[in-house]
């Protein structure tokens, strides 16, 4: 477990590039604290804009600086950012091509048991839509620093989801690979492939790892780009191995599970498991309770590779 | 921030001309289109005449270059008002206009800034003042002489999200900011008192903390006076209310909230083209 959230390794970074380069500036919503931007608003108070309660001007501004040349972070909750100012990010930045970056934090169901008004489970779907509009969820600390650090000259418009909390490390080097667009296979398998992305992919990884056990060898591959999407490894994995499960902090809706089913189903139909939040408003407790209530788990996930194992063998 | 001293506008150009005639290719356009925003575009023809003729540091061959003024048609259906302009200064090339309403036009019913000397993709009302915030920002952060302009609807001034970037705007004290306002009493549903009143439009933006200027949006002498000489106050972001007339210069046109989006026949059409020959002609003989 890394002892700071990734919004903490996010703004850390931020924050040292930002002294070195002066067109970096961040735009917040009334935020700052739960972004973790005070140190920023302090130290750099001329790259620093403070719109407060209002995230279309927050979305708008933003886009205005960017077309002006400046490297703009706009930072706050991805649930508002998501809904709130969903036709400035369509218009002012995804239509416009102007190249902001909007970090979502505290995104999912990161905010457990203050409720729907507060998760955003929406996201990638409504996002996903948007022409020239990236979408990247870094699964922890590490991965969150080399996203950063490639944000800054990134030349496109950009939606980046991170949680709330503390995570534990999927990648145990402080530089790992990360390249917007190309996915990481992090365990290698040929019976089949379990696909994360955001926090998930941390769970992915040990389902894996206790699949072993039952002799199941899973390919598990981090999609931290929902958009482009690396569709040559969802296609290499359905070329190599039996069925492919998908496991998403997001509605099962329209998030990573329906971008791998559009690419298989119109490629090579294979067995497929959805894993995400149900067509309900999500029960109330904190992410962890959600998170097992709703089989977001190494448990779940084992059984359902299990089931699609066995599916698979009778269809042989 | 820094009073404009030097325009590369030259004294002698004939605005009313120029107008007369961009009056006459936007009537031509959304006729050969069978569609488009009549009645704003021709409100806001004089507007934009002072601004591109007469204001703006901006020059067509270097539509990018970094410390050029920036204008914003927020209300973006009017759009045929802003190619005609667009084509008139030398940003585009006049035949271009003529694609206007074809399948796979450059030219889209609402502007985008594929068009050299186009911004902001706009026609979602009330995007184009948040935008101008960050704009007039981030010239200050570039110590840059750069003004924005944002030209909005009277019936846009219903969007909620423009009194976000009002609020900003003055908390940021942006006097290198400018909001205009294309009153001209008509949206589409009819007289903005009636649909949703607006006013006091001045003191509704006076609360906010702007500098309100009123003029007379048909006459050139005040137009370019007035923006010429903003900021009048220091430290604020000033607004201009800028008096107009829907379909203002065809006289069938004018005031007729059907004109909002009304398509002339080929008839009509004619009729409006002599009456503009006639103005301009009028223009040449005084």
């Amino acid at each position: 477990m890394s002892p700071i959230p990734c919004r903490q390794a996010f703004t850390n970074t931020l924050n040292e590039l930002a002294k070195s380069d002066k067109d970096i500036v961040v735009v917040t919503s009334d935020a700052r604290g739960s972004v973790t931007l005070t140190g920023f608003a302090q130290e750099m108070p001329d790259q620093f804009v403070e719109v407060g309660i209002a995230e279309q001007n927050a979305i708008g501004i933003s886009a205005g600086l960017a077309s002006c040349g400046k490297k703009t972070f706009v930072c706050g909750p991805a649930c508002f950012f998501s809904a709130r100012s969903l036709e400035q990010v369509k218009v002012d930045v995804a239509y416009s091509q102007n190249p902001v970056k909007i970090i979502g934090v505290s995104g999912g169901v990161s905010y457990g048991a203050l409720g729907s008004t507060h998760h955003s489970l929406h996201d990638i779907a409504v996002m996903r839509t948007f022409p020239g509009l990236h979408i990247v969820l870094p699964c922890d600390v590490a991965q969150t620093v080399a996203l950063t650090r490639q944000l800054v000259n990134y030349p496109y418009p950009v939606y980046v989801r991170m949680g709330r909390g503390a995570v534990p490390d999927v990648y145990k080097t402080s530089d790992p690979f990360f390249v917007i667009g190309k996915s990481i296979t992090l365990h290698d398998g040929n019976d089949l492939t379990i696909i994360g992305t955001g926090e998930t992919v941390f769970h992915c990884l040990e389902a894996a790892t206790e699949l072993e056990k039952y002799g199941v060898a899973a390919r598990v591959i981090d999609m931290h780009t929902l958009k482009p999407l690396d569709v040559e490894a969802i296609k290499n994995a359905v070329a190599e191995t039996r069925s492919i499960i998908t496991v998403e902090e997001h509605s099962i809706f329209g998030g990573l599970g329906a971008a791998v089913a559009e690419i298989i189903v119109q490629y090579r139909p294979v067995q497929m498991k959805i894993i995400g939040i149900p067509d309900e408003n999500a029960i109330n407790g904190s992410p962890v309770e959600i998170f097992n209530h709703y089989g977001l788990t190494k448990e779940n996930i084992v059984n359902e590779a299990l089931k699609l194992i066995e599916l698979t063998n009778i269809n042989k | 921030m820094n009073k404009p001293t030097e325009m590369n506008h030259d004294k002698n150009i004939d605005l009313p001309y120029i107008a007369l005639k961009v009056r006459k290719r936007i009537l031509e356009i959304i006729y050969q289109a069978k569609g488009g925003h009549t009645g704003g575009s021709l409100s806001s023809v004089d507007i934009l005449t002072s601004l591109y003729f007469g204001v703006l540091n901006i020059d067509t061959a270097n539509p990018g270059k970094t410390d050029r003024d920036r204008f914003i048609m927020s209300k973006g259906h009017s759009a045929e008002s802003l190619y005609c302009i667009l084509a008139e200064a030398g940003f585009i090339d006049d035949a271009l206009l003529d694609t206007y309403g074809k399948f796979n036009s450059r030219l889209a019913g609402h502007p985008t800034n594929k068009i050299p000397g186009i911004e902001l993709n706009s026609g979602a009302l009330g995007h184009g003042l948040p935008v101008g915030v960050g704009m007039a920002l981030a010239a200050r952060m570039n110590n840059s002489k750069s003004r924005t302009f944002v030209l909005m609807g009277d019936g846009e001034q219903g969007e909620g999200s423009i009194y976000e970037a009002a609020m900003a705007a003055n908390h940021y004290k942006l006097d290198n900011l400018i909001a205009i306002i294309d009153r001209n009493h008509l949206q589409i549903s009819g007289n903005t008192e009636e649909v949703m009143s607006l006013e006091s439009i001045r003191s509704r933006w006076e609360a906010f903390g702007w500098h309100v200027i009123e003029c007379d949006g048909h006459n050139f002498n005040e137009l370019n006076h007035t923006f010429q000489s903003i900021p009048v106050v220091p430290g604020k972001p000033h607004l201009v209310i800028a008096r107009t007339i829907k379909g203002k210069g065809v006289s069938f046109m004018e005031n007729q909230e059907k004109w909002h989006h009304g398509v002339p026949t080929k008839e009509q059409l004619e009729i409006a083209l002599s009456e503009l020959d006639a103005s301009i002609n009028l223009l040449k003989s005084t």
